[in-house]
């Protein structure tokens, strides 16, 4: 893992390796521990599951996250050394001034660097502008495309992502062969996820499946773990536990830019607990290979599925809370993490109350680590929105299933439904009544 | 001062049999003029008419009559003269010229609000509506008149008779607006909600190309109501007219604020959404009606509480439907008993409610007679249902419009055409 973060990374940071060399070595040092683990949080084993952009915009939302100095910091440390590695001096002037000379000298602002980056990249743009021109006036498509792409990806660095989706969208023109297209639409979903704007991600993960050519096992990966975050954006959990599910093992550390395998199985995890039912769970969730593989990545989160489906919702909660304070620090989960957990503590308490006709809330309330009262009120909650079909018997605490009588139900119905059709017909007479007389009435003025 | 005497004449001769009626209606028709300029010394020629045998020239002098100012000493004998003329005038001969039948009903009417005797109205105008209505479905001008005196005089069971009868036949749009609201608000008088939304539902829903007062009045109505008696207010069904969807929500803003607020279920949120608009609600005189809302609330979420709970503690209950006291809790659930709302047993004891199901078990005989009745109801209803529809399909007016319809489809689908028509 080590070795494969630093490759992807290297080409990116090459013209600005000379001058943080000696951070890069010492970030790398102490190794990655599991990332999700424990209580506090290890942010330099987090970061360094990422690479690019994503990496360095983490772990300035963490730093925002956290009022404690030393983890504040520590992100910032982290964000510093990987934006020195690129070109991106909006952004390190933005960092430095949140470190604020806090971490001594060695993280001041450095002028220089930042003035060299911005001349440095003016003269490349220029460079690129005039390259693109005389392409466009040869016209030979294949080169307005690279020129198009290059342009992109000096934007993309540069951190002017609007100015990079452009002209990546520009290539589509372009684009020849399917491996153009895929390409393209790659680099599209790629700056939208970090612009944030997940409508143009599922739209060009479904232009990207489209194409004729079958992409290869890698891509069809990342397309899936892209159109499952724009699900789970979009609050689809469903969909976006099924695009997750369906993500191949093939994905490994070739998406880091986006997402870690880690993520997929966290993210995928929780949503399909939230939306699946017992048969979609253990069919699709822990009898898949493919997935059981990115579970092991992440050993909670498997622990507290597999206690899900054993019922033993104790313990799957707790798992849960213990993961609660690191999954708010996810940029993508962080909104959906309340969602999510109500929607699991639902289903958890649905399904305990289902097999039974009678179910005696102190022990429930055992079960579920909570007290009667506060158990009371949830399922008043989930009686009241017909998701259980049950009564509690308040005196005695215990929850009875309830039978609907379905004879009496259906004669209910039929006489409402009599009422309501004698009074709609009644009404409707009259208005066909009034629509006539309003006929009659216009009639003579146009005759005159 | 001769022509009166001579028509006089004219209508003791002309009114023995039909023939005779239709002639005398001419010579009448001619005369309208010179009766209406001689109007103040009418009065008794009258006198030597019988109103029963005599209904067209009768009415044609007391229309003429009424038509000048009448004197406040003369007022109560004119009264009187108009009930007894109502009374016992012959309902072929009024109907040849029902506009003057509802001017002199409307004048009479009109004296009898002035004089504030409302209630003196009520029976005489119950009686001209049956005269000049042609069937029980037809909607006269004077169906408003009547209910509006009803409610003047708070003779709300009096409505009822003319109120029951389905109405079909409209003359006029005007009166039906007037007749459904009066009569949605004398249903809420009488606590009959479904009722009253009916006919409240029938003013907000009609067709209109402008929007007008009294659909907007009715609406407010409609929404309290709606609270009351559904604890929700409906959307618009889709056949309302675009006027009244567009338009209607701007005028009764304060209104679906609180059937907004109501939908949450918090009592005291709706307490103070009450009190911000209180004044609007006291100028619409919909005050009562806001108080009614307020307290259905109770209800409505004790009603809920029936649906999670089998047994609750009466403390629990005060404390889920933010009552202040077990007391009040008890109080409001024995009276929803009672009205055979809920279905519970109250165990003073422990201070326990326990809620049962509801008992009717659809078996008896009075159910069976019920559910027969709404049978025959229904299937009188889908007769008129297919022989409007007959008539209908056989109305030049609507034939020519289809036939012009038909030219613009394509033959293949002209078959859709007449559906489209008769759904609408």
């Amino acid at each position: 893992m080590d070795g494969d973060d630093e490759g992807v990374a290297g080409p990116m940071g090459d013209e600005a390796m000379f001058l943080n060399g000696g951070d890069d070595g010492h970030q790398q040092q102490r190794g990655i521990k599991a990332a999700m683990g424990g209580e506090q949080m290890d942010v330099e084993a987090y970061a360094s599951l990422y690479t690019g952009r994503t990496k360095v915009v983490r772990l300035l939302f963490i730093a925002d996250r956290f009022g404690n100095d030393g983890i504040q910091l520590e992100a910032l440390r982290l964000a510093y050394d990987e934006i020195k590695k690129g070109e991106d001096s909006r952004l390190y002037r933005e960092v430095a001034g949140k470190i604020a000379c806090r971490l001594g000298p060695q993280y001041a602002l450095d002028q220089a660097w930042a003035d060299a980056v911005a001349r440095r990249a003016e003269q490349r743009k220029d460079k690129l502008d005039n390259e693109l021109n005389v392409y466009r006036t040869n016209l030979i498509k294949e080169s307005i495309r690279m020129g198009y792409n290059d342009l992109g990806d000096f934007y993309y660095a540069h951190g002017q992502l609007g100015d990079a989706f452009k002209n990546y969208v520009r290539t589509r023109d372009y684009c020849t062969t399917s491996k153009h297209i895929i390409q393209m639409c790659l680099n599209v979903i790629l700056v939208s996820i970090e612009l944030g704007q997940f409508l143009h991600v599922s739209n060009y993960v479904g232009k990207a499946e489209q194409t004729p050519e079958s992409p290869d096992p890698i891509t069809v990966a990342k397309l899936r773990c892209a159109a499952g975050l724009a699900y789970m954006e979009a609050k689809k959990y469903k969909l976006a536990a099924r695009k997750f599910l369906e993500t191949g093992p093939e994905l490994g550390n070739n998406y880091t830019e986006v997402i870690a395998p880690q993520d997929v199985a966290t993210y995928g995890g929780l949503c399909a607990l939230a939306s699946f039912d017992r048969t979609e769970l253990k069919n699709k969730v822990i009898d898949n290979i493919n997935f059981r593989n990115f579970l092991e990545l992440v050993p909670e989160v498997r622990e507290l599925i597999h206690d899900f489906y054993a019922s033993r919702y104790a313990s799957c909660l707790e798992y849960l809370e213990n993961l609660k304070p690191n999954l708010l620090l996810d940029i993508h989960l962080h909104d959906h993490v309340g969602a999510l957990y109500t929607q699991i503590r639902h289903k958890a308490i649905i399904q305990y109350t289902h097999p039974f006709i009678s179910v005696d809330l102190h022990m429930m309330a055992g079960a579920f680590k909570t007290n009667v009262s506060g158990l009371e009120k949830e399922l008043k909650a989930l009686i009241t929105d017909n998701q259980i079909q049950a009564r509690i018997d308040s005196h005695n605490k215990i929850l009875y299933a309830r039978h609907a009588d379905q004879r009496n139900a259906t004669f209910q119905r039929v006489l409402l439904t009599g009422v309501e059709f004698e009074r709609d017909v009644r009404a409707m007479l009259l208005r066909a009544n009034l629509l006539k007389h309003e006929y009659n009435q216009r009639a003579p003025a146009r005759k005159a | 001062m001769d022509s009166v005497e001579a028509l006089v004449a004219h209508v003791q001769a002309l009114s023995g049999n039909p023939e005779e009626v239709s002639h005398l209606h001419s010579l009448l028709k001619q005369s309208e003029d010179s009766l209406r300029s001689q109007a103040s010394r009418l009065l008794p020629f009258l006198e030597q008419l019988d109103p029963s045998k005599h209904s067209l020239g009768y009415l044609y002098l007391l229309e003429a009559y009424s038509s000048g100012p009448i004197l406040r000493e003369q007022a109560s004998g004119y009264l009187l003269t108009v009930v007894e003329f109502i009374n016992s005038c012959s309902a072929e001969q009024i109907r040849l010229t029902p506009d003057k039948f509802v001017s002199v009903c409307k004048s009479f009417k009109d004296q009898v609000m002035q004089l504030q005797v409302a209630i003196q109205g009520v029976a005489p105008l119950r009686t001209a509506i049956r005269k000049l209505q042609t069937s029980s479905e037809h909607l006269t001008t004077l169906h408003p008149d009547f209910l509006l005196l009803c409610l003047l005089s708070k003779c709300y069971k009096a409505a009822l008779s003319i109120l029951d009868d389905d109405i079909f036949e409209v003359d006029q749009p005007r009166d039906l607006f007037l007749y459904c609201y009066y009569g949605g608000m004398i249903n809420i008088g009488l606590k009959r909600f479904h009722k009253a939304l009916e006919c409240l539902h029938n003013v907000v829903t009609a067709p209109m190309t402008a929007l007008n007062a009294i659909a907007v009045e009715a609406f407010k109505k409609y929404i309290l109501v709606s609270l009351i008696h559904n604890g929700q207010v409906p959307s618009f069904p889709k056949y309302t007219s675009a006027t009244a969807q567009r338009n209607l929500k701007n005028y009764t803003q304060p209104y679906i604020d609180l059937a907004n607020c109501y939908v949450t279920g918090k009592f005291s949120e709706l307490e103070t959404s009450i009190q911000t608009n209180i004044e609007k609600f006291q100028a619409d005189n919909n005050l009562g009606l806001v108080k009614q809302v307020l307290s259905s609330l109770y209800k409505r979420n004790i009603q809920r509480l029936t649906q999670t709970y089998l047994t609750l503690s009466l403390q629990d209950i005060a404390g889920a439907v933010q009552l202040k006291t077990p007391r009040e809790a008890e109080m409001h659930v024995l009276r929803m008993i009672q009205d055979g709302e809920i279905f519970a047993t109250i165990n003073q004891k422990d201070g326990m409610v326990s809620f049962h199901e509801d008992p009717e078990q659809y078996k008896t005989c009075e159910m069976i007679e019920h559910i027969d009745s709404s049978i025959q109801r229904l299937m009188g209803l889908s007769k008129k249902l297919s022989s409007i529809d007959e008539h209908i399909s056989c109305d030049p007016a609507y034939l020519t419009k289809i036939s012009r319809e038909r030219q613009r489809f394509d033959f293949d689908d002209f078959d859709s055409v007449p559906h489209k028509f008769l759904q609408t």
